[in-house]
C-alpha cells in the first residue's frame, strides 16, 4: 500500500480485483481517447491544417500525456519506486514489458531487416520471441518468489559476498548503457523527423521525455507510461499496415493473407533475376566496381596512368580536329580525380558498387550462398544468432526486473503469457509488412516510367537520399530494381504514404516510434540508476541509508545516467548498431548461466558462479574485441580477422562462445570447492515453490 | 526446514514439464531452423521454413508459456504449495 504522504489518484486503489478494474476502465478510455484524437487531427488536416503542425501537436500531446502520468505516479516509497509496489496485474505487466522491450530497432528497423535480408532475417524475429520461453520456464516465477529489486539483488544473496553482485552490477550497466545510447540516438532522429529541430535539440526533447516518466515516480510511472506507450505504438504499427493489405490483397488481415503475395513476390524475381535490362544495370554496376578495384589495387601508379590516357585522348581529339570527341575527352579527364587521395576515396566507394551488381535475392530462401560451404556458414551463423538473441532476452535486466512488479508468482507465469503476447502482435506482423512493401516496390514501382514516379518516392528521395534513390543508371528512362538503392528504415516510415494515406497517420507512425524509444529508454535508465543506487551504494557501500535517500540518490543518478546518454549519442556514434546485437550476447553470457544454476543446481556457489560469470563475459568480450572492426580498432589488435575467427561465425554472436563456458566453469569449479551453506540451500528451495510450509525465509525487498 | 514427500514431487513434475516443453522449443527453433532449406514445401502459400520462422514457431512460444503457466497454477493447488488469494 501506498504511504500517507502518496497523492491519491488511479494509480493508487484499494484491493487488487478494484485495481484491476479501474486500471481497465483507464486504459480502455484512454485508448478511445487516443483515437478520437487521430480522427480530430485527420480532420484538422483536411481542413488545411500543415504537416508542421501537425508533427508539432503529435510530439507534445503524447510527451505531454506520459509526463502527466509520470507527474501522478510520484513516490518516495522503496518500494513504490523500485518494483511499483508489487502490484501491476498480469495483463498491463505485460504491455509494460512489451513496451520496454520493443525499441526504436524493433519498431522502425525490424520491418526493414526483413525487406534487406529476407529469410536471414527472420533470425531477430525468433530470437526476440522465442526468448520468453527461456524467462517463462527457467527465470520469471523464481525471481518473483525471491522478490527484491534487483538482479545484481538476486545474485548477492544467493551466492553471498559482493563479488558476485558486482560483476552483476558490471553487466547491468555495460548492456544497459549501450542499449540506451541507441534509444536516444532514435529519439533525436525522430523528433527531427517530426518537427523538422536540429538533432541535438531532438536529443535533449527526448531525454526531457524520458525524465519525466521516471524521475519523479521510478518504476511505479515507468509502469504505468509505458502501459501507455504501447496502446500507441501497437496502433501506429497496425493501421498502415492493415491499410496496405486492404490495397494488395482486399483482406484487412495482412498476417493471414501475405502467403499468397510471397507467392507473387517470388515468381517476380525469378523474372528480375533474368530480365535483360535488369542485367544490363547490373552489369554496368560490374564495370565501374572492376575498374574501381584495379584502379585501387594499382595505387599510386594507376592514378598517373589513368590520367595520362585522359590527357591523350584529348589530345589524340585535337589533332584529329573531332569536336565530338574532344568535348567528350575534356569532360571525361574533368570528372577524373585530381589527387591520388580524392582517387583513392572515390574508388573505394565505386568498389562497394559490386554489392549492387549481384542479383536480388529471393525473399523466402534459407541460407542463400553459391556453394555449399557458403550456405553451411550462412546456416550457422543464423542458428548461433538465435540462440544468442533468445539467451541474452532471457538475460536482459530490465525486463527481468518487470516480473518483480506482479503480485504474485502466479501473477509472474500468466505475465510472462502476456509480454510475449503483447510482443507477438508486433513481431507477428512485421514479415507481412516487409513482404507486402517488396510487392509495391518490385511490381508498381520497378517497370514504371522516370517521368512519372509514385508521389511517395518523389518525395523520399526529396528528404533522404540514404533512404530512398533512384538513378537511371542504363538511361533507358524506365526503373530497374537494380536502379533502386533503399534503406531498412523506410519500409515503416513511408508505409503510410506507399498506401496512400493522409499525412496524419505519418505523423502516428513517428509517434509510435518514439513512443518505442522512450519506453525503452526509460526501463534501460531505471536499471542502471538502481545498479549503482540501490545495488552498489545501498548494499555495499551504506546498508544503513534511510529510504528516503536511497530514493533521493537514485533519482539523481537517474539524471546524470540520462545526460552522460544524451551525450554520447550527441555525437553520432557510428557502431551503434553493432554495440545493441553485442548486449545480447554480453548480458547473456554475464547472467545467463548464472541465474539458471542459481535456482536450478544446489550445488552451484560462490566461486563457480563468479568464475563463471567473469569467463563468460571475458570470452565474449575477447572474441568481439579480436573480430568486430571497430572494436578491433579500439583496442589495436592488428592479427588478421581470418585467423581470430572461430567455426566462421560472425562477432555479434560471440555469445555462442560465453555461454557454454559460462555454465561448464559454474559446474566444475562449484565441484571442486565446498557446497554451499544450509542457508543457501535453503534459500533456493524457498525461491521454487510459491508457498512452503515451515518456511521462515522471507526475501522479500523493503 | 524439511522437504516433504509430495515437495518433492512437486519439483520433479515441474522439472519434467519444463524438460518437455524446453524440448518443444528446441525442436521447433532449431531443428526446423536446421532443416531450413529442404522443409521449402508449400504451406497454404508460404514455403515452410519461411513460416514457421516468420509466424508458427512465434504461435507455439505463445502457446507453450500458455501452457506452462497454466499448468503450474493448477499444480501449485494440487500440491498445496500455491500462495493466499490477493487481497
Amino acid at each position: 500500500m501506498a504511504g500517507p504522504a502518496e497523492p491519491s489518484n488511479i494509480f493508487t486503489a484499494g484491493s487488487q480485483k478494484a485495481f484491476t478494474s479501474q486500471l481497465k476502465k483507464v486504459y480502455t478510455w484512454y485508448t478511445g481517447g487516443f483515437i478520437a484524437f487521430v480522427i480530430f487531427l485527420a480532420i484538422a488536416e483536411q481542413m488545411g491544417m500543415s504537416r508542421q503542425w501537425i508533427g508539432y501537436i503529435f510530439l507534445l500531446a503524447t510527451v505531454g500525456l506520459y509526463a502527466g502520468i509520470g507527474v501522478m505516479s510520484r513516490t518516495s516509497d522503496a518500494a513504490e519506486y523500485y518494483v511499483a509496489g508489487r502490484r501491476v496485474p498480469a495483463l498491463f505487466n505485460g504491455m509494460a514489458t512489451g513496451a520496454d522491450w520493443m525499441s526504436a530497432a524493433s519498431f522502425i528497423g525490424m520491418a526493414g531487416t526483413l525487406y534487406l535480408t529476407g529469410y536471414n532475417g527472420l533470425a531477430f524475429i525468433l530470437g526476440w520471441t522465442g526468448g520468453y520461453v527461456l524467462v517463462a520456464l527457467f527465470l520469471a516465477p523464481y525471481l518473483r518468489k525471491f522478490g527484491q529489486f534487483t538482479i545484481p539483488d538476486f545474485l548477492g544473496a544467493r551466492y553471498g559476498g559482493h563479488i558476485p553482485r558486482s560483476i552483476g552490477i558490471l553487466a547491468a550497466i555495460l548492456c544497459s548503457f549501450t542499449y540506451v545510447v541507441a534509444q536516444i540516438y532514435g529519439v533525436g532522429i525522430i523528433t527531427t523527423r517530426l518537427t523538422g529541430v536540429e538533432f541535438i535539440y531532438g536529443i535533449f526533447l527526448g531525454i526531457g521525455g524520458i525524465l519525466v516518466c521516471s524521475f519523479l515516480g521510478g518504476m511505479r510511472a515507468v509502469t504505468w507510461t509505458q502501459v501507455a506507450q504501447y496502446i500507441i505504438l501497437i496502433i501506429a504499427y497496425m493501421i498502415p499496415v492493415v491499410w496496405l493489405s486492404i490495397k494488395h490483397t482486399g483482406i484487412p488481415l495482412p498476417q493471414f493473407v501475405y502467403g499468397k503475395v510471397l507467392e507473387k513476390v517470388t515468381a517476380r524475381e525469378e523474372q528480375l533475376i533474368k530480365d535483360p535490362k535488369e542485367l544490363e544495370v547490373r552489369g554496368i554496376f560490374k564495370a565501374r566496381a572492376d575498374a574501381a578495384s584495379a584502379g585501387l589495387k594499382g595505387l599510386p601508379g594507376s592514378f598517373d596512368t589513368g590520367r595520362k590516357a585522359l590527357s591523350d585522348a584529348v589530345e589524340k581529339a585535337k589533332a584529329d580536329n573531332n569536336a565530338d570527341a574532344q568535348a567528350n575527352a575534356e569532360k571525361a579527364l574533368a570528372a577524373f580525380p585530381k589527387d591520388a587521395t580524392v582517387a583513392k576515396a572515390l574508388w573505394t566507394k565505386d568498389a562497394g558498387l559490386a554489392a549492387r551488381a549481384g542479383p536480388p535475392l529471393r525473399h523466402a530462401e534459407a541460407f542463400p550462398g553459391k556453394d555449399d560451404t557458403a550456405r553451411d556458414v550462412s546456416r550457422r551463423n543464423f542458428l548461433a544468432l538465435v540462440f544468442c538473441l533468445m539467451i541474452g532476452t532471457a538475460a536482459l535486466p530490465h525486463i527481468l526486473m518487470r516480473y518483480y512488479t506482479t503480485p504474485s508468482v502466479r501473477e509472474a507465469r500468466s505475465s510472462v503469457f502476456w509480454s510475449l503476447f503483447f510482443i507477438f502482435l508486433l513481431y507477428f506482423t512485421a514479415p507481412a509488412l516487409a513482404v507486402l512493401v517488396k510487392f509495391d516496390v518490385y511490381t508498381l514501382l520497378v517497370g514504371s516510367e522516370f517521368a512519372k514516379l509514385p508521389q511517395w518516392v518523389a518525395s523520399w528521395t526529396r528528404v533522404d537520399p540514404s533512404l530512398l534513390s533512384i538513378v537511371d543508371v542504363n538511361k533507358d528512362g524506365i526503373v530497374q530494381l537494380a536502379e533502386i538503392a533503399i534503406g531498412g528504415d523506410i519500409v515503416v516510415l513511408a508505409t503510410p504514404e506507399i498506401g496512400g494515406l493522409p499525412y496524419v497517420i505519418s505523423g502516428l507512425v513517428a509517434a509510435g516510434g518514439l513512443a518505442a524509444a522512450l519506453s525503452t529508454a526509460d526501463g534501460l535508465l531505471l536499471t542502471i540508476a538502481n545498479a549503482l543506487s540501490h545495488d552498489f551504494y545501498y548494499k555495499m557501500l551504506d546498508p544503513n541509508a534511510p529510504t528516503a535517500r536511497r530514493v533521493m540518490i537514485s533519482k539523481l543518478l537517474l539524471l546524470v545516467v540520462a545526460v552522460m546518454a544524451a551525450l554520447v549519442a550527441a555525437q553520432k556514434p557510428a557502431d551503434i548498431l553493432f554495440l545493441v546485437s553485442a548486449a545480447f550476447s554480453l548480458a547473456a553470457a554475464a547472467f545467463f548461466p548464472a541465474l539458471v544454476c542459481g535456482i536450478f543446481w544446489k550445488r552451484a556457489n560462490k566461486w563457480g558462479a563468479t568464475l563463471g560469470m567473469a569467463a563468460g563475459l571475458g570470452i565474449t568480450f575477447y572474441y568481439m574485441a579480436t573480430t568486430q572492426p571497430w572494436l578491433r580498432s579500439v583496442f589495436g589488435v592488428t592479427s588478421p580477422i581470418a585467423d581470430n575467427i572461430w567455426w566462421g561465425i560472425q562477432p555479434i554472436s560471440a555469445g555462442l562462445w560465453g555461454v557454454p563456458l559460462g555454465f561448464l566453469v559454474i559446474i566444475v569449479v562449484s565441484l571442486l570447492t565446498p557446497a554451499p551453506d544450509r542457508e543457501t540451500q535453503e534459500l533456493v528451495e524457498h525461491v521454487r515453490y510459491p508457498n512452503l510450509t515451515g518456511d521462515t525465509l522471507d526475501t522479500r525487498g523493503t | 526446514m524439511q522437504l516433504t514427500e509430495k515437495h518433492l514431487e512437486y519439483w520433479s513434475k515441474n522439472l519434467r514439464i519444463t524438460g518437455i516443453l524446453l524440448f518443444i522449443w528446441f525442436v521447433v527453433t532449431f531443428v526446423i531452423g536446421y532443416y531450413a532449406r529442404e522443409l521449402n514445401f508449400s504451406f497454404f502459400g508460404w514455403p515452410f521454413s519461411f513460416y514457421m520462422g516468420a509466424q508458427g514457431s512465434l504461435i507455439i512460444y505463445v502457446l507453450i508459456i500458455w501452457f506452462y503457466a497454466r499448468y503450474m497454477n493448477n499444480l501449485d493447488k494440487a500440491y498445496d504449495v500455491h500462495e493466499g488469494e490477493e487481497d
